[in-house]
């Protein structure tokens, strides 16, 4: 079995689960008391940040472990993991604004975290076009390593300085020193998502690679 | 160590003996800045907007787009008869190189802030008086790690499709952190709070700046070897 075939079977495998994201978010988990249906986007929106986040960090890492070993596949995991990444950017981004207007009233607003994930979006793209705009091989990984590095150290920078400048986000839920406070049967649904949404990465990468790897041997 | 800043010296006296004799970049660079500023100028309501309200703004913006115009002239300069090939046979580390051309840069773009504050504070009538030096120290240390990393880039994109346009689409996003951090404190100093409000801040503005002139130098040889 090639690369690509495991890929697109991890693909469809990830996509039947995400059915039952869907079926559990809407028929299984209950309405949240403020915000009501609008709420079960949350489903979808946590867990695309998360791959979205994921990919970049995997990008930086790929990044440096290549200047180091320069082995090409490294280059060719983070190609692929960053176009991965600005797809899951696209659905956060996209998820977003359709949950702000009925809850904040607004589309969209400078809070910290927006803020954030408009930049991790613009980073992939810089990232993206950089990778195409050079020809040759050793020296667009050689590139795009840097500028990956560059960028995964860049992230926090900004989540820190537009957080100073201001925040409407719920404060963290899960992830904070005390229990999580969010309700167990929304909790397992975003936790069944996350790991929904983390396979699908996987699926993708795997078959981004695989025509990256074909690419190179041409 | 010594050897590394004795060299690093070498090239930025290059650069800016080659930038003193013809001027045109800084010329050029220093005009696009103050027409930056008479633009923003005309880009309010003055009955509606005070300048007070705008002025951080206007001020750390243009000066954003002051640098990244001098940065596209870094590197440009040795394509030139591969001028950066025979920079690179040099028996210098390359380390040394980055950090040269750093200070060239810097020297610059502080020339031409140092020629824009006071244009600044005469075209908005901003009360600098005695927060002339915290708001000296504060353009330093926002554009320091700013400046780092746009070298670093500088040097990628000149061998690159387009490198006008790709510098800013890559380096931009870089320009948030020192953006906000600087706005904030600037709008502290105009409005008579003390520094030492700002002390948060400057600290983050700091590391910004270790953490990418760090980094851009350890970088920086991957981004030029053969």
């Amino acid at each position: 079995m090639t690369l690509a075939s495991r890929g697109r079977a991890v693909t469809v495998v990830a996509l039947l689960l995400l059915v039952g994201v869907y079926v559990r978010a809407l028929m299984f988990t209950p309405l949240e008391r403020f915000q009501g249906a609008a709420q079960k986007i949350f489903y979808l929106h946590v867990p695309a940040a998360w791959s979205a986040m994921l990919a970049m960090g995997l990008v930086g890492l790929a990044s440096v472990l290549y200047l180091i070993l320069r082995d090409a596949r490294f280059d060719r995991f983070a190609a692929a993991s960053a176009e991965v990444g600005t797809a899951f950017c696209v659905v956060m981004l996209t998820t977003g604004p359709l949950w702000a207007r009925p809850v904040w009233g607004t589309w969209w607003t400078w809070d910290a975290r927006l803020t954030l994930t408009l930049f991790l979006f613009f980073l992939y793209i810089g990232y993206l076009l950089l990778r195409q705009a050079v020809t040759d091989p050793g020296v667009r990984a050689r590139y795009s390593a840097v500028l990956g590095i560059c960028g995964t150290v860049l992230l926090p920078f900004i989540h820190l300085s537009v957080y100073l400048f201001r925040t409407l986000h719920p404060q963290p839920i899960v992830l904070k020193p005390s229990a999580p406070s969010l309700p167990g049967v929304m909790l397992v649904t975003l936790l069944y998502s996350f790991g929904v949404f983390t396979l699908l990465y996987v699926g993708f990468v795997m078959q981004r690679y695989a025509v990256g790897e074909e690419g190179a041997h041409v | 160590m010594f050897d590394l800043l004795r060299h690093a010296w070498a090239i930025a006296r290059k650069d800016l003996v080659i930038e003193l004799r013809s001027r045109t970049a800084f010329v050029s660079t220093l005009v696009f800045t103050v027409l930056v500023l008479i633009v923003f100028n005309f880009g309010r309501d003055p009955t509606a907007t005070a300048v007070l309200d705008l002025a951080p703004g206007i001020l750390c913006v243009t000066f954003t787009f002051a640098a990244m115009l001098a940065l596209n002239r870094a590197f440009q300069l040795e394509l030139e008869n591969q001028a950066l090939e025979g920079l690179l046979l040099t028996p210098i580390s390359r380390r040394s190189i980055y950090i040269g051309k750093l200070i060239a840069n810097l020297a610059f773009v502080g020339l031409v802030e140092a020629v824009g504050l006071p244009l600044f504070v005469v075209f908005f009538n901003v009360p600098v008086g005695n927060v002339l030096p915290a708001l000296a120290g504060l353009i330093a240390l926002s554009t320091v790690g700013f400046v780092a990393v746009g070298t670093l880039f500088s040097a990628m994109v000149i061998r690159t499709r387009f490198a006008e346009l790709m510098l800013p689409v890559l380096q931009l996003p870089f320009s948030i952190p020192p953006l906000v951090l600087a706005v904030l404190a600037v709008s502290k100093l105009f409005t008579g709070r003390p520094l030492s409000e700002s002390m948060g801040y400057l600290k983050l503005l700091a590391a910004y700046d270790i953490v990418f002139i760090g980094l851009s130098t350890l970088l920086f040889p991957a981004t030029v070897e053969e």
